[in-house]
C-alpha cells in the first residue's frame, strides 16, 4: 500500500493545481490546449505561458525538495517516439484534450465527452501495449 | 494588476502540477506502460493518481458551481461543446495509441523538458508537429475531413 501513496499524494497535487486554476483564473488545467494556445496570441496568452513554465519548473522543484530528480525510464527508440508524438499532437488536437483536459477536468465535471474520450484513449492504449508485447 | 495576479495564480499552479506529476510517477514512461499493461504485470498505481487528481478536481468544480466568478477573472472559461462526434472519438483514439506507443502524455512529456533528456525533445517536438498538422488541416483541408 505504501508504494501507492505517492501516487495518491501526486494525483491530490494535480487536482488541487486544476481546482486552483479554475477557482483563480476561470480555467481548465487541460495541457494540449495549453501549448496548443500559444501559438494563438491574446489576453489569456502571458497566463496561460506562465502555467506551463512553471509545469516545467515542477521536476526541478521535486529534485530539490526530494534530493533526486524523479524515476524516468524511456522505452522505444527515437522513430518510435517521433510517430507517438505525432500521434499526441495530433489526436489531442482533434479530440479536444488529453489526459489533463479530459481526464483530471473533465471527468470532474461528469463532461460526457470526456467520459467518452477517457474511454476511448484508455481502450486505444491498452490495446497498443498489448499488440506491441504479442509482437515483440 | 489583475493581469499579473493571474499570472502568478497559474505560474504557482504549473508549479503544483508538476511537482504532483513528479511525485505520482507520471513522469516515468514505463510506468505508465506498466498501468497500460493488463494483460500483463499491470501496475495499478496510476488508478491512485487519477482517483486523487479528479477527486479534488471534483471539489473545486462543485464549489465553482457556487461562485458567480473566479477570483481573478471575469469568467469561467469552459468548454461548450457537447456533441459526442467522430472527431471527439478518432482523436481520443489516435491520442490513445501515441500514449500507449511512447508512455507519454502532453503534461509529463513537457514537464520532463526540464531533465534535457533527448528523447523527450525528440517526443515534444513531434507533438508540436502533430499539433501544427491538425490545425492546418482544420483551416485548410477539404470540408469533408473539417472537424
Amino acid at each position: 500500500m505504501d508504494a501507492y501513496l505517492p501516487a495518491l499524494g501526486g494525483g491530490l497535487l494535480i487536482g488541487l493545481s486544476a481546482a486552483m486554476l479554475l477557482l483563480l483564473n476561470g480555467r481548465i488545467a487541460g495541457i494540449s490546449g495549453l501549448v496548443a494556445g500559444l501559438a494563438r496570441p491574446g489576453e489569456r496568452w502571458v497566463a496561460d505561458a506562465a502555467f506551463l513554465i512553471g509545469l516545467v519548473l515542477g521536476p526541478p522543484l521535486f529534485a530539490l525538495l526530494a534530493g533526486h530528480w524523479p524515476v524516468m525510464r524511456i522505452e522505444g527508440g527515437w522513430p518510435v517516439l517521433a510517430i507517438a508524438g505525432l500521434l499526441v499532437g495530433f489526436g489531442t488536437r482533434l479530440g479536444s484534450g488529453c489526459t489533463s483536459g479530459h481526464g483530471v477536468c473533465g471527468l470532474a465535471r461528469l463532461s460526457p465527452r470526456s467520459i467518452v474520450a477517457v474511454l476511448v484513449f484508455l481502450a486505444a492504449g491498452m490495446l497498443t501495449v498489448a499488440l506491441m508485447r504479442v509482437a515483440s | 494588476m489583475s493581469g499579473a495576479a493571474r499570472s502568478l495564480a497559474a505560474l504557482a499552479a504549473g508549479l503544483l502540477f508538476g511537482l504532483g506529476l513528479s511525485l505520482s510517477g507520471m513522469l516515468d514512461p514505463a510506468r505508465v506502460r506498466g498501468f497500460l499493461d493488463v494483460g500483463g504485470a499491470w501496475d495499478p498505481s496510476l488508478v491512485f493518481v487519477l482517483g486523487g487528481a479528479v477527486s479534488v478536481s471534483a471539489l473545486g468544480y462543485l464549489l465553482s458551481r457556487r461562485l458567480r466568478r473566479p477570483a481573478l477573472a471575469e469568467t469561467f472559461d469552459l468548454p461548450t461543446a457537447r456533441r459526442i462526434d467522430p472527431p471527439l472519438v478518432g482523436g481520443a483514439a489516435l491520442f490513445g495509441i501515441g500514449w500507449g506507443l511512447s508512455g507519454f502524455c502532453p503534461g509529463p512529456a513537457i514537464a520532463a523538458l526540464s531533465t534535457g533528456a533527448a528523447p523527450v525533445l525528440v517526443f515534444v517536438a513531434a507533438m508540436l508537429v502533430g499539433m501544427a498538422a491538425q490545425v492546418l488541416i482544420r483551416r485548410f483541408g477539404p470540408a469533408s475531413v473539417r472537424p
